[in-house]
């Protein structure tokens, strides 16, 4: 057993580290998050031009053909930073669902971009009615001569905004809830009948809801066989979670930081907060929470990219479920302890405990996997 | 990165399996599996087959009969025993007093007391707690005043683990009370069978006799049964309780526990579906399940962080709170799984050979009695207030 990274492993964190450290001061976060883009387009190059955006893709592709344990190491720091740059939507969401499900010749025409970073993708797999089930898909793909028809309405699109493609999930056959019949298809957000309605997200990011009013697609922007693509939505799902569990410790560990730094400075009835057995208890209980988030980050990372099992699917509603409680219980605890500093926007803990709860809300929160796990493991 | 067990870890494992199922009595294992009632002759004979295996001092160095089992070793045998039903090791004497003997005894007293450990000969209980020590257990009272060749002991300890049990005791006592609290506590091996001495019974809210108080009346016990040197017990008791805390997580005891709680929920029936099918029982379970995986990665993250050796920090006074939390947690949800069935009280069904019919489910009956129990284990070993205050001074630096 071994719960240290390898010396690759470890030099692509410490890379991730010092451009973060460098780049991504509160303030200039704050600037970037207030921006048209909703990020940096400056740091976004200097990810690709680490070869960052290229982790999870093959040699041929640019990559290194990194694993659960790699990308667990870029998320960690960009969660550290807040980093508000599309690196889930484009690089693991849209990156995987290409490469596990597109033909050689799409994955040539849209992988390099993505691996690059030259080409932003975004993913839309929610709708208005689906809340966290990507099962559920009324947004229809009819068959018009050689191509298809698209039409529907896809819901918080984390970084459409401002992609160059989307990825988006159309039923061909089947109804609502069913885990047959869906499809997925590559858009240009130029394509005539695509809408988007743009808003910035609570934590800072950017997004838009998209409305698909008589979309004609080609054939090839179908990505795999039709109507099978439930099983790859899945998969793909499950790095993600993964990813996003990573993320979120690296948020967990700065707002912990901040905490117990705050608990050892602000003085109050003539000594520091922190010799207050109440803070210094609700301090240890976030520390600990912030432990067994790690624990589960670091098992969600080594199941990733493995075969699907019912195993992977477990571990994944397991570290779901506990990073987002431990998220919430930091977020709260941390904004308790911080007292009114905790709740103004000027102050960056408040921004910290709102990517936490954030993420509770990305691919299903606690709740939605614990009957997840519950339904996996004992209905039978 | 590597999550799994070396061909080597797997090999062992294989033994371990392979021990326990040609040498573990069943009807042992049926009173562990079922909570029921251990006696001590059962935890006798347990002890001797583990001895005669050569594996009953996992941790003491092998020139004193012990195994010298690695952390990740020991880690194995934890949970397998979990599995199998293995009774739960008494710690008093193999890993409470052994490594204080071991660490700061005279040769002579490793001669006399380690042999009679792994023998079985000796059942040790630890004199620690008062009436007005617990938390604060360096406010201890009772006072030894050097006569002669011998220490005069007077006062009371409490809360004796299986102390009517025992044939020694390990005691902190005062023998210097001019100086710092801390400062003027020695540690002192007492024969039970010394004239002053008197065991009473505690019966714990369950019903039970597990801990006793033991008074202490001018008891003589020589000068050479004093470890290490006067007045400098206190090290040698923190010591001591650095042994302690590692385990008292259990997770292995956990994952045996919410194995149990599974059978019974798919055998107790709710709305016509078992309850292990109920919207709201079955997640319940499932939060239980997935805190206690959580927090046996976060035991093998210490397991593999001391493996080169050295004692865990403060890290497991975390995983301390957090196991004990889990494991109250299943006891609390085997209770709820038995709906009305929770309140009768039938003693026996306690007993392993009782052959009558069941009132309600052949495992209920000690189930109530059980979550009572168990509330002790996030008050012993150091409360997991305590546990907090360690972890804020020791990691936090509050």
């Amino acid at each position: 057993m071994d719960f240290q990274l390898n010396e690759e492993q470890q030099m692509l964190q410490d890379t991730v580290a010092r451009l973060v450290r460098g780049e991504y001061s509160f303030e200039k976060r704050l600037a970037f998050s207030a921006s048209d883009l909703g990020f940096s387009a400056d740091f976004w190059a200097q990810l690709s031009e680490l070869g960052l955006t290229a982790v999870p893709f093959s040699e041929s592709l640019g990559g290194f053909g990194g694993g659960g344990v790699e990308v667990q190491s870029v998320m960690t720091e960009l969660g550290r930073g807040l980093c508000l740059e599309p690196y889930l939507q484009s690089v693991i969401l849209a990156g995987g669902l290409i490469a596990q499900a597109g033909s050689n010749s799409q994955k040539e025409r849209w992988l390099a971009g993505i691996a690059s970073g030259e080409q932003k993708a975004a993913v839309g797999l929610q709708e208005p009615q689906s809340f966290y089930d990507l099962n559920s898909v009324e947004t229809r793909a009819e068959r018009n001569g050689e191509g298809y028809v698209l039409n529907g309405r896809k819901a918080v699109v984390i970084g459409g905004h401002c992609a160059d493609l989307i990825v988006v999930s159309a039923r061909t056959a089947g109804d609502t809830a069913d885990a047959d019949g869906i499809s997925l298809f590559v858009l240009s957000p130029d394509t005539a009948g695509v809408e988007r309605r743009s808003y910035p997200t609570i934590d800072g990011a950017r997004g838009c809801d998209i409305t698909l009013n008589q979309v004609q697609v080609s054939a090839d922007a179908r990505l795999g066989e039709e109507g099978q693509a439930a099983g790859v939505i899945e998969y793909q799902a499950g790095r993600a979670i993964a990813a996003l569990c990573a993320e979120a410790v690296g948020v967990m560990e700065v707002a912990n930081e901040l905490t117990l730094d705050y608990l050892k400075q602000r003085k109050q009835f003539g000594v520091p907060i922190g010799k207050f057995q109440v803070l210094q208890h609700r301090m240890v209980d976030m520390m600990s929470e912030l432990e067994q988030a790690r624990s589960m980050a670091i098992l969600a990372a080594s199941v990733a990219d493995g075969d699907q099992s019912l195993e992977r699917r477990r571990v994944l509603a397991a570290a779901k479920n506990v990073i987002g409680r431990a998220g919430q219980f930091i977020s709260e605890a941390g904004i308790q302890s911080h007292g009114g500093i905790g709740m103004t926007w000027e102050y960056n803990f408040a921004h910290y405990a709102k990517r936490l709860i954030a993420i509770n809300h990305q691919l299903g929160d606690d709740d939605f996997h614990l009957e997840r796990y519950a339904s996996l493991s004992y209905a039978h | 990165m590597n999550l799994n067990y070396t061909p080597e870890e797997l090999a062992f494992r294989d033994e371990v399996r392979a021990f326990l199922e040609a040498s573990l009595p069943a009807d042992i294992a049926a009173r562990v599996k079922g909570y029921r009632r251990l006696t001590k002759a059962d935890h006798q004979r347990w002890q001797r087959i583990l001895s005669a295996q050569g594996w009953y001092a996992s941790h003491w160095p092998k020139a004193y009969g012990g195994v010298e089992w690695t952390p990740v070793q020991k880690h194995i045998w934890d949970e397998e025993s979990g599995r199998y039903g293995v009774p739960r090791s008494i710690p008093f004497g193999v890993n409470m007093v052994a490594p204080v003997i071991i660490r700061f005894g005279t040769e002579e007293q490793k001669r006399t007391y380690l042999p009679r450990i792994l023998s079985g000969e000796d059942w040790w209980c630890q004199g620690y707690s008062e009436p007005g020590a617990g938390s604060d257990l360096a406010s201890l009272k009772t006072r030894a005043v050097r006569d002669g060749d011998h220490y005069v002991v007077n006062g009371q300890k409490t809360w004796t683990t299986l102390g009517q049990h025992a044939n020694w005791i390990f005691c902190l006592v005062r023998t210097n009370t001019e100086v710092k609290a801390q400062e003027g506590i020695s540690f002192l091996l007492i024969d039970m069978a010394t004239p002053g001495i008197t065991v009473r019974p505690i019966i714990t809210l369950d019903g039970e006799h597990e801990v006793n108080e033991v008074f202490f009346e001018d008891v003589r016990v020589p000068v050479d049964n004093l470890v290490g040197e006067e007045d400098k017990g206190w090290t040698y008791a923190k010591y001591l309780l650095t042994y302690e805390r590692t385990g008292l997580a259990g997770i292995g005891l956990s994952k045996a526990a919410l194995e149990h709680l599974k059978a019974l929920a798919s055998r107790r029936l709710r709305n016509g579906r078992p309850l292990l099918q109920d919207p709201t029982f079955s997640q319940r379970i499932a939060q239980v399940e997935i805190d206690l995986m959580a927090a046996s990665i976060s035991n093998l993250r210490i397991i593999a962080s001391v493996e080169g050796g050295g004692m865990p920090g403060a890290e497991s006074s975390m995983l301390k709170v957090r196991g004990t939390e889990i494991r109250q947690a299943i006891t609390d949800l085997a209770r709820r799984a038995l709906g009305p069935y929770a309140l009768p009280f039938v003693e026996e069904e306690l007993n392993l050979e009782y052959d009558g019919e069941f009132l309600s489910d052949e495992h209920a009956a000690p189930l109530a009695a059980q979550y009572f129990n168990n509330r002790k284990l996030s008050i012993f070993g150091g409360s997991n207030e305590i546990q907090k205050n360690i972890v804020s001074k020791m990691i936090l630096g509050l």
